[in-house]
């Protein structure tokens, strides 16, 4: 057992993959020498080398060409781009190339990949440096999206990513690289498409992803101080979704309220709430509600993002106002 | 050139035959692919290179069997001519599930992994930084397998051409990058929207890489060009960028008859045609018309029987429209 951070999660996921498999190379702007510049691959050039850990230049489309090219003859590659909003200059080769290929040419190839990204708010940056684009990805058939929410599941889930044949975004919320856990010596493999029920109660279902999921931690103990008892279930993968999970812990509450980093149109939650309105609508007790960010551009200056970012104290109230009503 | 390793850039008269009748098939498949357009047999577009054979012709003759070609929209003539037969590529066109990809992909984005045919791509420019990497896995693996990518010219002034570029210089992919120049982009000639004359091999120079222009309809021509670039590929000496200037007799596609091109301009490259003009050279070089009457005779019989199994072929149903998202064959989002 050993304390880790978000951030050295990353590197160690990694490894524990490359140490096993030779095909498994590494490519992306900056994670080499420098360790990234979130310092989330700090040692792998120095254990694997030059060949496998490779510095590209700032051409994102190059960069995922290069993946989905190796990809299909062969190798195991894992891209990174360096911060989320960059997915929009090489948009087209995610989604036009990598997402359909597989589809397109009737099963002649598979695309074992993963694209790590910086996601999401919280660190000023403003806003073509925040986005949180889960969302993008998750609405383009082919890719598989996973964002997990602390330090044990980036292990696992990176080890799932990598070992699974399909392309997976993997977004890393960056508002939590610093975050710190207790994670178990020796290998950590989890599994995509499992949601976890992080903590139960009886009242209502806090339904969250990524970044979202300590802020509803954190909620559901102010709720829980003032009478209502959630459950707080991390999605970790948008795709695959656990259904199963959500639809199980929403039907035993009655309630369900789903916590987005994302702008409020097309956000996942939306999907969800699709889902749990087609196939459990008589066991809910009152509106799902979901908790967003507004759907604006994110601002720079921090007393801005922190109104726009779902907060904590945003999600205790609106969970208490509506149970309440 | 400065390659240290060289590859045989001309070649022998039953060589010669076999790309004569590499090119006559490309030509009588794309006619036939044309007609069946008109009774609507093939739906949706279709982008022929009617004319422009001798590009795809002869670099498949310069290529292992083991190389990669990645392709355009524009793709039939690369696709065959790496030894695809023909019924699955019509049948693809036909949209019937003896075709190439069952239907699922269509006259664009025409793929067969076995012939080494990694995908036709419609969207400009995407497939260099992809052929980039076929060609790093290659370099990674230590196999001696080369990418070579085929584009037009209208993909020179779109980032992913000077991303792919850049990159495959400064890794020294095994990459052989093709600019199919046949003047015009869609209805745009691209000397009007282009800052320099040469579309492809006038920017080699800002990827430290040599200009080299060659005459891409004659298949002799690009069989040498080609050969040497590709040795120097495998090599381990880096890319290369070759412009090969052409001309479509057709329009852009299916869509388009091509009215906008000036009509001397046209007179100009059908007398310039490949296909007339290698059987000219072979006549010349000692080939007899029998020998060349057979070959269009045999080719045109298998454009025959190719569309006859191709229009043959079932109509996809709704197992296949699920089948493939995912690597375990199915399309399941959720539990």
């Amino acid at each position: 057992m050993a304390q880790l951070t978000f951030r050295e999660a990353i590197a160690r996921g990694i490894a524990q993959e490359m140490r096993l498999d030779e095909s498994i190379v590494f490519l992306g702007e900056d994670i080499g020498a420098a360790g990234g510049v979130f310092k989330g691959t700090v040692g792998l050039l120095e254990e694997f080398g030059g060949v496998r850990v490779r510095d590209t230049p700032i051409s994102e489309q190059a960069i995922l060409g290069a993946a989905m090219g190796a990809a299909m003859t062969g190798l195991r590659p894992i891209a990174e781009i360096m911060f989320a909003d960059f997915f929009a200059v090489c948009w087209d080769i995610v989604v036009n190339e990598i997402a359909k290929s597989r589809y397109m040419t009737n099963g002649q190839m598979t695309f074992p990949l993963v694209i790590r990204s910086g996601n999401g708010g919280g660190l000023r940056f403003g806003a073509q440096h925040s986005q949180s684009v889960e969302n993008w990805a998750m609405m383009v058939p082919g890719l598989k999206v996973v964002v997990p929410s602390n330090a044990l599941d980036v292990i696992g889930l990176m080890a799932a990513s990598i070992r699974d044949n399909d392309p997976v975004i993997f977004l890393e919320e960056k508002a939590l690289y610093s975050s710190k856990m207790d994670v178990p010596d020796g290998e950590i493999v989890d599994k995509l498409g499992s949601a976890k029920v992080l903590r139960q109660g009886g009242d209502a279902t806090l339904v969250a992803l990524g970044n979202m999921v300590p802020k509803a931690l954190a909620a559901a103990d102010e709720l829980a101080s003032s009478g209502i008892d959630c459950t707080v279930v991390d999605v970790r993968s948008l795709v695959p979704l656990d259904t199963a999970t959500i639809l199980r812990e929403v039907a035993a509450t009655g309630r369900m309220f789903t916590i987005e980093e994302n702008p409020r149109l097309c956000g996942w939650g939306g999907e969800i709430s699709s889902i749990v309105s087609e196939e459990a609508f008589y066991d809910l007790d009152g509106p799902i509600v979901r908790i967003t960010t507004p759907h604006i551009p994110l601002p720079a200056a921090d007393a801005l993002e922190d109104m726009a970012i779902p907060s904590v104290e945003r999600i205790a109230t609106t969970v208490s106002k509506s149970m309440n009503s | 050139m400065t390659s240290t390793k060289t590859a045989p850039t001309t070649i022998d008269l039953t060589a010669k035959l076999d790309l004569y009748r590499c090119q006559v098939a490309l030509r009588k498949f794309e006619q036939r692919a044309y007609d069946l357009f008109l009774e609507n047999f093939v739906k949706g577009t279709s982008h022929l290179s009617i004319g422009q054979e001798a590009i795809a012709a002869g670099f498949a003759a310069a290529m292992k069997k083991t190389d990669w070609t990645f392709a355009t929209y524009r793709g039939h003539a690369h696709t065959l001519a790496r030894g695809v037969p023909m019924t699955p590529v019509l049948a693809e066109l036909l949209g019937r599930t003896n075709g190439l990809m069952a239907g699922k992909g269509g006259s664009m984005h025409l793929t067969s992994v076995e012939h080494g045919v990694m995908g036709s791509y419609a969207i400009i420019g995407a497939h260099l930084p992809i052929a980039c990497g076929a060609a790093w896995s290659a370099q990674y693996r230590g196999t001696d397998q080369v990418a070579v990518c085929f584009f037009g010219d209208g993909s020179v002034n779109i980032g992913a051409f000077h991303e792919a570029l850049n990159f495959a210089a400064i890794w020294k992919l095994p990459v052989v990058f093709v600019c199919e120049n046949n003047l015009w982009m869609e209805y745009t000639r691209t000397s009007e929207v282009t800052a320099v004359a040469n579309p492809a091999a006038d920017r080699a120079a800002a990827y430290g890489l040599e200009s080299i222009i060659v005459d891409g309809n004659d298949a002799d021509a690009v069989f040498a060009v080609a050969s040497t670039a590709i040795a120097r590929a495998r090599a381990g000496e880096g890319p290369s960028l070759i412009e090969a200037t052409t001309y479509r007799h057709g329009g852009h596609s299916r869509a388009d008859p091509g009215k906008y091109r000036p009509e001397a301009e046209v007179a100009e490259w059908l007398a310039k045609d490949p296909i007339p003009r290698y059987r000219a050279r072979l006549l010349e070089e000692g080939a007899s018309e029998e020998q060349l009457t057979t070959i269009e005779t045999e080719v045109a019989a298998e454009v025959e029987v190719a569309t006859e199994e191709a229009k043959a072929g079932g109509i996809p149903g709704e197992d296949l429209l699920m089948k493939d998202v995912w690597a375990d064959g199915g399309s399941s989002w959720r539990n």
